[in-house]
């Protein structure tokens, strides 16, 4: 096998219908891989919040998976508003999602929290008015 | 128990994968936020909710579950119909609301499989 594979994918920005298609395919290729369930649903959570994330807030944006024999490293970029205040994101139950947002399920303010919680490490980078850059590494087992 | 059995408690309809309705599950989550559902289920092979759009099918396929229960009486669009096919979860509508949904459940012998 390859020492990595690179998959690339757009997001559409909110589309509801479609977000989570980009996790969708990764936890797919992970599953395929024959990584453990555990880590690949660990993968899983942490991608589908950061996607859903830039459907809702960044107009979309493109997400990437490197993965390696050991790891995962997913990187979700956007060119959206950013985020003002990265540690006050990072709060559980805050979150500056619309109403539209809320009736999916979503806007309880556990995106960030739960990427935190489920990737092995969460780099959040970002400058207002330029866009956000959310990094996750997700080691197997 | 099996998934027709829990449709039948509850009575409710399959909608679709009903070729899938004799999997076995032990555990359910009942949850209408889908943040919810991923920060705190395990690994509850059900997802009990009133919530009714796309993503719920979605966070069911990140959470590797087998049904998704409707309560309320909700129905799911065509387009949820099909990625639900597509992806193999039995989709069930009951009109029961969520606290007797779960209730009956429970009782039968359901766990909730977390605290």
């Amino acid at each position: 096998m390859q020492d990595c594979v690179h998959l690339e994918y757009r997001v559409d920005g909110q589309n509801f219908v479609s977000a989570g298609s980009a996790t969708e395919s990764v936890k797919t290729f992970l599953k395929g891989m024959g990584v453990n369930p555990q880590d690949v649903r660990r993968v899983a959570i942490a991608m589908y919040e950061g996607e859903i994330n830039m459907v809702i807030h960044a107009n979309g944006g493109y997400a990437y998976a490197d993965i390696y024999v050991d790891k995962c490293i997913i990187t979700l970029v956007d060119t959206g508003k950013g985020i003002k205040d990265i540690d006050l994101a990072l709060q559980p139950g805050y979150s500056t999602a619309s109403d539209e947002v809320r009736a999916l399920g979503f806007g309880a303010g556990m995106g960030l929290p739960n990427m935190k919680k489920y990737a092995d490490e969460c780099i959040i980078e970002s400058e207002v008015g330029k866009g956000t850059k959310v990094t996750l590494v997700t080691r197997f087992d | 128990m099996k998934i027709s059995e829990a449709a039948k408690i509850l009575e409710g309809t399959i909608l679709c994968c009903e070729e899938f309705q004799d999997k076995e599950v032990t555990a359910a989550c009942g949850s209408d936020m889908m943040s919810d559902v991923l920060a705190y289920a395990k690994d509850q092979a059900v997802l009990i909710t009133g919530l009714c759009n796309p993503q719920v099918i979605r966070t069911a396929v990140m959470m590797d579950m087998l049904c998704i229960i409707f309560v309320r009486g909700k129905k799911p669009t065509d387009e949820m119909i099909e990625l639900a096919k597509e992806r193999g979860i039995v989709l069930v509508s009951t009109p029961r609301r969520m606290f007797s949904a779960c209730g009956k459940l429970y009782s039968a012998g359901l766990v909730s499989g977390g605290y």
